[in-house]
């Protein structure tokens, strides 16, 4: 049971760690990211609070996580281009947000029983 | 809740996990073999996460978001801006228009105030209504013997009218344009009210010009010391006239145009 906590405790770290060198550096973001970050980030939160999720029901697995994690962000990308060349991307980005805001609400909530056990 | 429901709702643990059993049976290969690897690979994907995080908070907060929209939104939010400009636009030419008009009015307004006040007070003072103060002449019209007629007294007053005065008393009576001397000698009224010698008159007027009025040869003066009275006559500098004749409403008479 070594590496299923160390993972999420590493994840969370660097997560605090990357929070604070954003706020030191204050980097510019190049104009071709520009359009799909805003998405990413939602999707990636959504891999963390899910992975969150999975710690605390003692089945955290890294493998999951980190595919999750990847394949969430291109998906999110590739949804918010292909929507752009369809001339949806307003309406895609929107159900995107939405669906992945529902999920990360389930986690939360998931968490949330976890923690308070209410 | 239904048992079946229940029942569903136990057998996958974990279904906010995003695929808790597909990676189950490769135990333990890839990643799981490798726990340094995954640590790495975890750490640098959550470092990114919060850089990225950060990075859109703040540029969201700085609102240099436009640049990335898309073409047919900034048309729509462009359309949106130059709408509303127009309708504050002519909010504005209305609302200064107004206040042009509003101005214009008050002007106008006050003027014809100052002028109605100013005719006012003139006509005030011709028609005896309101009080009137300024240089003129006391008179005072002994009558021992009782031999002033009415016709004197309305010398005194044609001459003191000719010679500019502006408002006459007479007694406790102010003349006004309808004034009448009636009676007798001895028992001269005024408008009805009786007046007792000595008769007293006040006139406002240039004082001087009142005075030689009254002094010329054969005028109200020489008038007077004939029938055995006296005439006192003092200019001064401030005559206040307090007597007022009561408004009068006409009955028939409209003005026009």
């Amino acid at each position: 049971m070594r590496t299923p906590l160390l993972g999420p405790v590493i994840g969370l770290l660097a997560l605090v760690v990357g929070v604070g060198l954003g706020l030191w550096l204050d980097p510019t973001v190049p104009p071709w990211v520009q359009p799909y970050l805003p998405i990413a980030v939602v999707a990636a939160l959504d891999a963390v609070f899910g992975g969150v999720h999975a710690m605390l029901d003692g089945r955290f697995d890294a493998k999951v996580f980190v595919v999750s994690f990847v394949s969430n962000v291109l998906v999110a990308a590739l949804i918010v281009l292909l929507g752009d060349a369809l001339g949806v991307g307003a309406q895609l980005s929107t159900a995107v947000v939405v669906v992945l805001g529902i999920r990360i609400f389930s986690n939360a909530a998931a968490i949330r029983r976890h923690l308070f056990k209410a | 809740m239904s048992p079946l429901f229940r029942a569903k709702r136990r057998a996958p643990r974990g279904r906010h996990h995003l695929d808790p059993n597909r990676f189950a049976e490769a135990r333990p290969t890839g990643l799981r073999a490798h726990p340094v690897l995954s640590g790495v690979l975890i750490g640098v994907l959550c470092l990114a996460l919060g850089v990225a995080l950060v990075t859109q908070a703040r540029r969201t907060r700085a609102g240099d978001t436009l640049a990335e929209q898309r073409p047919q939104d900034l048309v729509v939010l462009l359309d949106g801006l130059q709408q509303r400009e127009a309708a504050l636009r002519k909010e504005i030419a209305d609302s200064e228009e107004t206040l042009s008009r509003l101005r214009a009015t008050g002007d106008r307004a006050a003027a014809a105030r100052e002028e109605a006040q100013r005719r006012a007070a003139a006509l005030g003072v011709l028609s005896g209504t309101v009080p009137a103060a300024g240089p003129g002449v006391r008179i005072g019209l002994t009558d021992p013997a009782g031999k002033i007629s009415p016709e004197v007294l309305l010398d005194a007053l044609q001459e003191l009218r000719a010679a500019g005065a502006e408002a006459v008393q007479v007694g406790e009576v102010r003349v006004g344009v309808d004034s009448a001397f009636t009676g007798a000698a001895g028992d001269v009224r005024l408008d009805g009210v009786p007046l007792r010698a000595p008769y007293s008159l006040l006139a406002i007027g240039d004082p001087p010009t009142l005075a030689a009025a009254l002094n010329i040869p054969g005028g109200v003066v020489d008038t007077v010391e004939r029938s055995g009275g006296r005439v006192e006559l003092r200019q001064a500098d401030r005559v206040e006239i307090s007597a007022l004749r009561p408004v009068r409403t006409h009955k028939y008479a409209r003005p026009t145009g």
